[in-house]
C-alpha cells in the first residue's frame, strides 16, 4: 500500500464533490484525506486527495477514471519531495494549573498556537505535515485529549510553476 | 479562437475519404479495396481530427500524472453526424433569436441537433415539453408503454442508425424506470440522451410528489449528467449532452430539467456555445505506439486480432478488413462486435469468451500477440484473468484510456479512435512489410484450422422430434432478407443467435452485452425498426425475456413499427436452468416458467401455455403464429417474413434441455473450455509453442 497526493482541478459546479467521492467508492479506491476549496479563480475548485493505493488498483486507474469525469480539468500528483503538504489540527487538551505550563511548552516546541484557554482545558491550533502533527498529538496524549478535529491535507508544488495556469487558458477559450 | 466546437455537416463521403486517405496514406490499391466507403461519414465518430499534442499523454507511463486532458474543443471530433448538425463556432453567425418557453427551447434544440425520433411517456414534470412536441414536424415522438421500453428503444435506434438515441420520461418513477436501460447503454457504450422532467427547482430536495434525485441515481451509470434549473441553459446543455454522448467513448447522458425551467420564458438561438473545458477525448493515436504495434504484428508467430464493440462504434470495419487481409492474422469478434468482420471470412475464428468458439478461445489462449481493438478484456472474454492468454504480448487500442491496463497490462498501449488507429496501423504494417517482410503465420494457421475444423459450432437434434432452438434460430438467419437486423434478449437464445446467425455487416446485431439485460430484445428491435424502417428487424427472444417487455408490441402495432419476434419458448429460464443442470445437481429452483411451484422441471412438459403468447400477441395487435413441428419451421418463418403491415410474433415451442456449447465455466480458466458436455477439446501437449 502506498500513499499519493493528488491535486485535482475541477469546474466549480454543483455535485462535483459527489461525483468524485462516488467514483472512489464504486471503483474501490481508498481516500485517506480530502480537502476542497476554490482557487484564485472562482470558476475552478481544487480538491486535494490523499489516496491509498493497493497493488490491484494502481494509481494509474485512479487518475484515468478521475480524468473521465467531464468536470475534472486536470490532475497532478504532488511528490512529497517537491511539494509542501499541510494539515490543520484543532485539539482540546485537558489542563489544570499543574499541567498547563507543560502543555504550553509542548505547544511552543511544535510552533503551534494556543487559541483558547479555560480552567480545565487548552485548545491548540497546529499546522504541519502529518508526521509533525502525529508527534505533537503523541506528546499531548498523556494529558488527555478531550476533542480533536483535523482538516484534510492540502498541498502545493514548490517553485514558481503553477498548475492552474494552463487549465485556466482552456477555460478562457471556452468562455 | 473561441472554444465553441465547430458544428458542421460533413459535406460528403468523398471529402471525408480524401482526408482520411491523404492523412493516413492508405495506398491507392488498398483504398480501392475498402468496401462501402460511403458510410464512413456516418456514425458515432466524425473522422479525422487535426493532430493533437501527445507529449503529455497518459498512455505509457504510470508516473506521468500531469495528465492534463488534451485537445481544446475546437480540435476534436464533435460527434453527431449525418444528418445531425453540429454547432458552428459561436459568434460567427448571428442566429436569429426566438422568444420561446423553456419547453419550446428544448424541442427546438432537439430539432437542431437532429433528433428525429424520441421514445417516451409524458407525466407531470415533463408535461410542458410535450405541448410543443405535439407541433414539431421534425421530431417524431413514439409513445411507449413503459419507460424501460423507451430506453432500450433509444439504444436499439442508436445501434442500428449510428445516431444518438433519445428517450424522455417524467420525474420520479418515470425517470427511475429509465435506470436499467441507461445502465445497459453505459455498459455497452451506446450513445443515448435521456431527458427527464424534474419537480420545480424550488421543490427539489423537499420530497415533493414524484421527486427522485435522478442525477444522483444515474451518476455512476451515465457518461455525464446535467440538472437544468434555468430555461436559458437548455440549448447549451442539450448540445453538450449530444456531443458528450456521441464522441470519444460513446455513452448515455441524462438531462434532468426542472418543470419551472420548462415553463419559463426565454430566448432561443442556435447554435449555442458549448462550455466543456474538461472534456477532450483523444482520437488520434500516438505514432510511436503505432510503429511498435506494427513491429510486434510482423514479428509475431501466433497473433490474434481481438476485436470489440469499439470497432463498430468507430465505423472502422472497412479498415479492420484491410488490416486483417494485409497481415493475414486471425480475427475474433466479441459479442459486442459481431458484424464488425464478416462471419464467413476465412480469417474469422468466431466469438471468444465463455460461449466462444473453440478456435477463438484457444486461439487467444495460445497466442503470442493479442491486438485488442476497441475491446476491454471483459471477464466473460478472459475467463479467469490470471490464466488468460499467458504467452501473449498485448497491444491494446481503445479510445478510453482507462480501459487500457485496467484488467490486463498492455505492452503497447494506444489511445485513439479505432478507425484512426486502424488506418495508421495499416500504413505502419505496410512499412514494416516493405522493410522486413510480412509475418509468417503458416504454422499458426495449421493449428487454428485444425481447431476450427475439429470443433465447429454445432448442435444435436432433440431425440423426441421436438424443435431444436438452435435450428429455429439458424433457419431464421438463413431465411431473413439481406441486411436484416437481429436483436436478442439475454440468455441461451442470445448465445445461439450469436452462434448460428451469420453476421456479415455492421449494425445488424443488437444485444445487451455488458449489462445482460433480460427484456432488451423487443424494445430494442422496435427502436431499430423505427430508425431504419426499410430493414427487416427480427427480435430473437426467450420466453423469460419476452414476459419482461412484450408490452412494447402494442407500441409497435399502433405506430406502424412492424418488427418480427421469435419467442424461443422452452418454458424455462434456459440459461439459469443450464447452470442448474451443470452445477446445481439438476435442482431446478424457480426456473420453470410455465408451471406453478409444484413443477420440479425434471419431467419434460409441453407446458401450460400460460401465458398463451399467440393470444397475448394478437391482443396487442400483432399477427401471431405458433410453431411446434420441425416440419413447419421454414413455412412459418417465410410466412412471418412475408407480413410487413404489422408486428409478427412466432411462438416456437422448443426442446427445454438444449444447452449452449462450447462453455467455459464461470471462474475457471479458458484452458478448461468444454466443446460440449463432458467433451474437453484435445489440444495435445506439444502445441504450446
Amino acid at each position: 500500500m502506498s500513499k499519493h497526493t493528488l491535486s485535482v482541478l475541477v469546474e466549480n459546479t454543483p455535485g462535483i464533490l459527489a461525483r468524485i467521492a462516488a467514483l472512489f467508492s464504486r471503483r474501490g479506491f481508498n481516500i485517506d484525506s480530502l480537502a476542497v476549496g476554490v482557487t484564485e479563480h472562482p470558476e475552478i475548485s481544487r480538491i486535494t486527495i490523499v489516496v491509498n493505493v493497493i497493488e490491484e488498483l494502481p494509481l494509474e486507474q485512479v487518475t484515468k477514471q478521475l480524468n473521465k469525469l467531464v468536470n475534472v480539468l486536470k490532475i497532478v500528483e504532488l511528490e512529497p519531495g517537491s511539494a509542501v503538504q499541510r494539515e490543520l489540527v484543532l485539539v482540546k487538551v485537558r489542563a489544570d494549573n499543574e499541567t498547563r505550563s507543560q502543555i504550553v511548552e509542548i505547544v511552543q516546541l511544535f510552533r503551534a498556537k494556543t487559541v483558547d484557554v479555560s480552567p480545565e482545558a487548552v485548545t491548540i491550533e497546529a499546522t504541519g505535515g502529518s508526521d509533525k502533527l502525529t508527534a505533537m498529538l503523541k506528546m499531548l496524549e498523556p494529558y488527555g485529549i478531550k476533542e480533536l478535529v483535523q482538516s484534510g491535507t492540502i498541498a502545493i508544488g514548490r517553485g514558481s510553476r503553477s498548475i492552474t495556469d494552463r487549465s485556466l487558458r482552456a477555460l478562457d477559450r471556452s468562455a | 479562437m473561441p472554444c465553441a466546437p465547430e458544428f458542421s455537416y460533413l459535406d460528403s463521403a468523398s471529402a471525408e475519404l480524401g482526408r482520411t486517405g491523404g492523412r493516413s496514406g492508405i495506398p491507392s490499391d488498398h483504398t480501392g479495396a475498402l468496401p462501402s466507403l460511403a458510410f464512413w461519414h456516418e456514425g458515432f465518430f466524425v473522422a479525422p481530427v487535426p493532430a493533437v499534442q501527445q507529449s503529455n499523454t497518459v498512455q505509457t507511463s504510470q508516473k506521468t500524472l500531469s495528465i492534463e486532458k488534451r485537445m481544446p474543443m475546437t480540435e476534436q471530433a464533435t460527434g453527431a453526424h449525418h444528418p445531425q448538425p453540429r454547432p458552428r463556432s459561436g459568434g460567427q453567425h448571428s442566429a436569429p433569436v426566438e422568444h420561446v418557453t423553456g419547453a419550446q427551447s428544448l424541442i427546438r434544440s432537439l430539432e437542431e441537433v437532429g433528433a428525429d425520433t424520441v421514445f417516451g411517456i409524458p407525466g407531470g414534470a415533463i408535461l410542458p415539453a410535450y405541448d410543443p412536441l405535439m407541433d414539431s414536424t421534425r421530431v417524431r415522438h413514439i409513445l411507449v408503454r413503459h419507460e424501460q421500453g423507451a430506453g432500450h428503444a433509444a439504444t436499439g435506434y442508436a445501434q442500428a442508425t449510428g445516431k444518438v438515441g433519445v428517450c424522455m420520461a417524467t420525474s420520479g418513477p418515470g425517470a427511475t424506470n429509465l435506470v436499467t436501460p441507461i445502465a445497459d447503454a453505459h455498459m455497452d457504450s451506446v450513445p443515448m440522451v435521456a431527458i427527464t422532467g424534474q419537480v420545480a427547482s424550488k421543490a427539489i430536495g423537499t420530497d415533493a410528489f414524484q421527486e427522485a434525485d435522478i442525477v444522483g441515481i444515474t451518476m455512476p451509470i451515465t457518461k455525464h449528467n446535467f440538472l437544468v434549473t434555468k430555461a436559458e441553459d437548455i440549448p447549451r446543455v442539450i448540445a453538450q449532452a449530444f456531443h458528450i454522448a456521441s464522441t470519444g467513448r460513446p455513452g448515455p447522458v441524462l438531462v434532468d430539467i426542472a418543470k419551472d425551467a420548462l415553463q419559463a420564458r426565454t430566448t432561443f438561438s442556435w447554435p449555442p456555445t458549448m462550455d466543456l473545458p474538461g472534456y477532450r477525448p483523444v482520437t488520434k493515436p500516438h505514432a510511436k505506439q503505432i510503429r511498435e504495434a506494427a513491429k510486434l504484428i510482423t514479428a509475431a508467430k501466433r497473433p490474434v486480432l481481438y476485436v470489440g464493440g469499439g470497432v463498430l462504434k468507430a465505423q472502422a470495419t472497412a479498415e479492420l478488413k484491410v488490416l486483417a487481409e494485409l497481415t493475414g492474422a486471425p480475427v475474433t469478434t466479441t459479442l459486442m462486435a459481431l458484424g464488425a468482420f464478416p462471419d464467413t471470412h476465412p480469417l474469422h475464428l468466431g466469438m471468444p469468451g465463455m460461449h466462444g468458439s473453440v478456435a477463438a478461445v484457444t486461439g487467444l489462449q495460445k497466442a503470442d500477440l493479442i491486438v485488442a481493438l476497441g475491446a476491454r478484456f471483459d471477464d466473460r472474454v478472459t475467463g479467469k484473468l490470471d490464466s488468460f492468454a499467458p504467452y501473449a504480448k498485448i497491444v491494446h487500442a481503445d479510445v478510453d484510456p482507462a480501459e487500457i491496463g485496467k484488467n490486463r497490462a498492455a505492452d503497447v498501449p494506444i489511445v485513439g479512435d479505432a478507425r484512426e488507429v486502424l488506418a495508421d496501423l495499416i500504413q505502419a504494417v505496410q512499412k514494416e512489410h516493405t522493410e522486413s517482410g510480412p509475418g509468417d503465420y503458416t504454422a499458426w494457421w495449421k493449428d487454428l484450422s485444425r481447431w476450427r475444423e475439429t470443433y465447429p459450432l454445432g448442435y444435436d437434434q432433440p431425440a423426441d422430434g421436438s424443435l431444436s432452438p438452435q435450428q429455429v434460430i439458424e433457419r431464421i438467419g438463413q431465411l431473413a432478407p439481406d441486411g436484416t437486423v437481429f436483436a436478442a434478449g439475454v440468455g441461451q437464445h442470445q448465445m445461439w443467435a450469436a452462434h448460428f446467425i451469420q453476421y456479415e455487416k455492421p449494425a445488424t446485431w443488437l444485444n445487451s452485452g455488458g449489462a445482460g439485460t433480460m427484456g432488451y430484445a423487443v424494445p430494442a428491435a422496435m427502436g431499430a425498426k423505427a430508425g431504419v424502417p426499410s430493414k427487416t428487424v427480427w427480435a430473437i427472444d426467450g420466453d423469460g425475456c419476452f414476459q419482461m417487455t412484450n408490452q412494447e408490441l402494442t407500441t409497435c402495432a399502433l405506430n406502424n413499427i412492424p418488427i418480427k419476434v421469435a419467442i424461443i419458448n422452452n418454458g424455462a429460464l434456459g440459461m439459469v436452468r443450464q447452470w442448474q443442470t451443470l452445477f446445481y445437481n439438476q435442482r431446478y429452483s424457480n426456473t420453470v416458467l410455465h408451471s406453478g411451484p409444484e413443477a420440479d422441471g425434471k419431467q419434460p412438459s409441453a407446458g401450460t401455455r400460460v401465458p398463451d403468447f399467440v393470444k397475448l400477441s394478437e391482443a396487442m395487435g400483432c399477427y401471431a403464429i405458433r410453431c411446434e413441428d420441425p416440419a413447419d419451421l421454414d413455412k412459418v418463418i417465410e410466412e412471418a417474413n412475408s407480413i410487413n403491415d404489422r408486428p409478427v410474433v412466432v411462438d416456437f415451442i422448443v426442446h427445454e434441455d438444449a444447452m449452449v456449447w462450447p462453455m467455459v465455466a464461470a471462474g475457471t480458466s479458458n484452458d478448461e473450455i468444454m466443446a460440449a458436455r463432458d467433451v474437453r477439446p484435445d489440444f495435445g501437449d506439444n502445441e504450446d509453442d
